[in-house]
Order: C-alpha cells, then sequence, then structure tokens
C-alpha cells in the first residue's frame, strides 16, 4: 500500500512551520489518512464543526478549543459551527443557569478567535452563499448534514468528527479517502417502498428502519421519487421535498451510520448513473410497513399531557416555518412550542412575518440550539413531542424526556390545545 | 511520559519480544499492559474522570484504563469519544499510551489531541495483561 503522499507545503505545517496549532491540526489530518490509506489530501471549500455545546464538550472540551486558539490554530476556509446548547442572546430567558452559558459562551468565542462563523445550526446547506455545490470536497461533522451534501447536493463529504473537521478546516484540507472516491459512493442495498409515505414523520419512520438495516452501507431508492414532490429551485428553501429528505438523511445517519443515498430520478449521482451505481452484490430488500418504526419512536403512548412541543431536527427550513405559521396563525397556545432553527432561517422568516405569526401563538422561534443539545431536564421538561425522527429517539436517550411522535399537524394540535390525540391517519 | 506505576514490574533480563507498529501519535511510555480482546466505545464506555470501564458488557468492565498500556483492537461508538480520552488525561487517569490492531478515527484523535503515545497494526494476540511493555514511536518492547 502506497504511503500518504504528502507536497512539500504540507510536510512543512506537520513539521511545526505555521505553529503548535496548525501542526497538531495537521498530525490529525494525516493520522486519519494513514490510518485510512489515503493516496493524498484533497483541498476542502467548507467545514461544519460538530462538538459545540457544553453539554458534549464538558470542561476539558472548552479547555482544549481556547488552547487550540491560544496556540495560534485558524480555518483556512470558510467553517461553521453545529448547534450549542442555548441561544447565545437569550439564554437568561430561555431558564439557562450562569454555570452552563458561561462555558458555553467561552466555547464560541474560542471558535470565533480560530476565524470559525458562529452560525450554530445543523443545516449550513439552508444557507444561501455558504451551501456546498456538487463535486465540492468538504469536511462536515455533522451527520445529519454529511447525509444531505452527498446524496442532495452530490458534495464530498466523510462522516468527520468535531476536532477533525475543525483540524480540517484549520489547515484547509482533508485525507482523500471514503466519500472523497467516486467507488466508496456506489449502493450497497436497494431499497424499494412498498407502503405510503404521506408526511415528514413517515420519512422519519422510514429512516429509522432503513438506519437499522443498512448501517454504514449505501442506500438505493429506485421508487422513493414518487413520494416526492420536485425539489425547489432554492434547495435552501428546504420545499416540501427538502423538508421530507432532511427528516430522512438525519434519521439514517442517527440509526445507522449512512453517509449517503441514491434516489433514482431526483438525487444528482442516480440522475447522471441510474442503476449504474449500484454495486453487483448490493442486497435488495422491500419496506411494506412503517408501523414497527412508530411503536418504537413513539415511545410513551400512555403520555398525553405534553409539556414542550418541538419541531425542527435538523433545524425547521424556511418552507417548515411556513406550514407552522400557517397553522398558528390565529390560535392560542396550550403548551410550549419551540420551533428550533438557525439565526439565518429565522432572519429570512421574519422578512415574510411568520416569526410574529408564530409568537403571537405564543410559539417559540428558538435559534442556535435544539432540545437535544440544550439541558431541557434543566428547564423542567419532562414529556416531549415531534414530528422529527431523529429528534424522537435522541432526545429520551440524551434528556431522559417521554416522547410522543407524530405527524407535523397532531404536533401543532398538541401545542393548540396541550393534549396529544390519536392521529386521523393512523401509520400503515 | 515515561513513568513507573505502582506495582510496575522491573523488565527482566530475558531479552524482549520486539514487534513494529505505525506511528499514530509519537512519544515514549513504559508500563504494565491491560489488554481488551474486544473494541473499546469511550464516550458512555468509560468513566472520564477515573477511566474505569462502565459498559456492563465489555470483558473489562469495572476496570479502570488509568495508568496502564492500554492494548485493544479498535475504538467504536461517538466520534465524541475523542473528548473523553482527552478529559481522561486532564483527570489524569488516562492510559500511559494506547496499542490497536487496526486504529480508527476515535481512539487516533483521541490520542493525538490527549498527546498519548499511540501505534497501531500491531499483532495484539503477542501482548498479555500484566505483561511490561515500553513503546518508542513505532517500535514496541514486551517483556513477559
Amino acid at each position: 500500500m502506497p504511503d500518504l503522499h504528502l507536497t512539500p507545503a504540507e510536510e512543512a505545517l506537520l513539521a511545526g512551520s505555521a505553529g503548535p496549532g496548525v501542526q497538531k491540526a495537521m498530525q490529525i489530518v494525516v493520522a486519519l489518512g494513514r490510518i485510512y490509506a489515503a493516496p493524498d489530501l484533497t483541498p476542502i471549500t467548507h467545514a461544519q464543526i460538530s462538538g459545540v455545546s457544553y453539554k458534549n464538550l464538558g470542561d476539558a472540551g472548552v479547555d482544549f478549543l481556547n488552547h487550540w486558539a491560544a496556540e495560534g490554530a485558524s480555518v483556512r476556509v470558510p467553517t461553521t459551527l453545529n448547534p450549542a446548547g442555548m441561544e447565545l442572546e437569550r439564554w437568561q430567558e430561555m431558564g439557562i443557569s450562569p454555570d452552563f452559558a458561561r462555558p458555553q459562551l467561552i466555547a464560541i468565542s474560542a471558535f470565533r478567535q480560530m476565524g470559525v462563523t458562529p452560525t450554530m445550526s445543523c443545516t449550513p446547506y439552508l444557507f444561501p452563499g455558504i451551501a456546498p455545490r456538487r463535486g465540492d470536497h468538504l469536511a462536515w461533522a455533522e451527520s445529519s448534514a454529511v447525509v444531505w451534501a452527498n446524496s442532495v447536493v452530490g458534495a464530498y463529504t466523510n462522516r468527520e468528527g468535531g476536532p477533525s473537521a475543525l483540524a480540517a478546516a484549520i489547515v484547509g484540507r482533508t485525507a482523500r479517502y471514503g466519500y472523497h472516491l467516486e467507488a466508496n459512493r456506489l449502493a450497497t442495498h436497494v431499497v424499494e417502498i412498498a407502503c405510503p409515505l404521506r408526511t415528514i414523520a413517515d420519512f422519519g419512520a422510514l429512516s429509522y428502519i432503513v438506519g437499522k438495516e443498512v448501517g454504514d452501507g449505501v442506500p438505493y431508492f429506485p421508487d422513493l421519487g414518487a413520494w416526492l414532490p420536485p425539489l425547489p429551485a432554492d434547495l435552501t428553501t428546504g420545499g416540501e421535498a427538502g423538508d421530507r429528505l432532511k427528516t430522512l438523511g438525519a434519521g439514517i445517519a442517527a440509526y445507522g451510520a449512512v453517509a449517503l443515498y441514491h434516489i433514482a430520478g431526483v438525487t444528482p449521482e442516480a440522475r447522471d448513473l441510474g442503476e449504474r451505481l449500484i454495486r453487483g452484490d448490493a442486497r435488495r430488500l422491500t419496506i411494506d410497513s412503517l408501523a414497527p418504526a412508530y411503536a418504537i419512536m413513539d415511545a410513551n403512548p400512555e403520555t398525553t399531557q405534553i409539556d414542550l412541543v418541538t419541531i425542527g431536527c435538523p433545524h425547521a427550513s424556511l418552507t417548515e416555518l411556513r406550514r407552522v405559521a400557517a397553522r398558528l396563525h390565529g390560535e392560542k397556545l396550550a403548551t410550549r412550542l419551540w420551533v428550533t432553527t438557525s439565526q439565518i432561517t429565522r432572519a429570512r422568516a421574519a422578512q415574510e412575518g411568520l416569526i410574529d405569526l408564530i409568537q403571537q401563538a405564543g410559539g417559540e422561534v428558538v435559534a442556535d440550539t435544539c432540545a437535544v443539545v440544550a439541558p431541557v431536564r434543566q428547564l423542567g421538561i419532562k414529556r416531549m413531542a415531534t414530528n422529527a425522527g431523529k429528534m424522537a429517539c435522541y432526545a429520551p436517550m440524551h434528556s431522559g424526556v417521554e416522547m410522543r411522535f407524530g405527524d407535523l399537524e397532531q404536533c401543532l394540535e398538541a401545542a393548540i390545545t396541550g393534549q396529544w390525540r390519536a392521529p386521523s391517519l393512523p401509520p400503515i | 511520559m515515561l513513568s513507573d506505576p505502582a506495582g510496575a514490574a522491573p523488565p527482566p533480563a530475558r531479552p524482549p519480544l520486539r514487534l513494529q507498529g505505525r506511528v499514530i501519535h509519537a512519544g515514549q511510555a513504559e508500563g504494565v499492559a491491560l489488554v481488551s480482546a474486544e473494541a473499546i466505545g469511550f464516550l458512555g464506555g468509560v468513566h472520564p474522570e477515573t477511566g474505569v470501564i462502565l459498559d456492563r458488557n465489555h470483558p473489562l468492565h469495572g476496570q479502570s484504563i488509568a495508568g496502564v498500556i492500554l492494548v485493544f483492537p479498535h475504538g467504536k461508538g461517538s466520534t465524541v469519544g475523542s473528548y473523553t480520552i482527552l478529559r481522561l488525561q486532564k483527570a489524569g487517569a488516562a492510559p500511559l499510551a494506547m496499542i490497536n490492531a487496526a486504529s480508527e478515527a476515535i481512539t487516533a484523535v483521541g490520542a493525538i489531541i490527549a498527546g498519548i503515545p499511540m501505534v497501531d497494526q500491531i499483532d495484539i494476540t503477542q501482548i498479555q495483561t500484566g505483561d511490561f511493555v515500553r513503546i518508542h514511536n513505532q517500535t514496541i518492547e514486551i517483556y513477559k
């Protein structure tokens, strides 16, 4: 096996020519390149950093970021951040304690010092001017965003960890292995759909089943496109199709370790190559019911009183905010509602008056964070409801809450009445 | 990183078994080996302040990885596990060095950010718990 090839400039960084912070970053990138037998490093156009919430970083992580910044490390490519544990400007209003807020703000300031753009969102692909383009090489560490970039956009990224994505940003390159190579982008599974997919929640339920079946493989969906409206011309709005794919990608990345899927006639590589993307030894499976997924994800069927309804995992798109605002227009909520999104998308929605409509009903449009990474138990929340497939299992696991999982309409109905009611259409 | 934890046997006169691996993070260390035949998940699987293995299904459950030469096939689980290795090091509960059969991103990045010497591509079946092991970059000496 040939050794990792480094250019003289890369060798110099590894030897410490740009200081210890950059040297450490190059050590990480090179170590991964050697472990995964990369032929060389590839320049990246963008990095997305995970490990931002103090809940995940702990004091050691915060110290580490400060130390790296103090060693003079700074990013060489546009770099954005995952959600934090609170809305940075409104943590007091959210009821976050200063003991959590202080180290959280220190971590964000270390990132800023390194030149990172503090977007605090899992959806960098919804940001005009930041969203990647087909063929871009990226170092993204948010698994749901990785799936979108590879699948919906046709960019190239591995599932980076928080420190490795930051290291890649600091040296402006990542090791060329895994999903950076065409040969690894072929489908290992063909997944046919034999049940209706009516809602975003249905795509979340599908993601659970496919994630568990496929593991870290690459699924090819020959007929899923039948359940998708056309993708919007501007993907950064989300759109009805984008919102379904956003939840699908988040779920298959969380319940499996999927980084890439193909949908015949929809995703760019499948549009170009069709069934040539399917490996000869691909496994074939058919999904004929979502009921087993709903049985697990709608984990507490005895729970009818809801403390918090949460929409926006991954962070809500402009289209989702439009749907929520339309439903809540003129209503008064009986329970707490968080629509979690980015500051960027919230600002776009505010221009359309959507934020006012949601707030007039008593809902909160929360930026920078979500109900997985925020310390929700400290906020007195024990019973949650969501339409987001990834949130359905992550919030009980990370925050020990009870969970109801269903369609957006059902969730908003629960926010309005304070009661979870049986769906008008039971899962098939 | 040279250290002589309590209970470490001095190397006997017999010549050591010498193996060559691949450096993940360069450095020197010596101490007593703790060998796991199974992969280790750091996030949730190891207590970040004591080094005790918390995973009930792990063969080393209840044992501490603090102050040993930790030998295992590779890491597993969440990539946040790299930060767990860093937390161990800050708490003084990290292994002195790590030896893997075939490393992966979580352990390798953890070793680098925590500054723990690490080597992989080693036939770890050659090492038993209790062996005295000396690491110098890619070279490993095993004293039975």
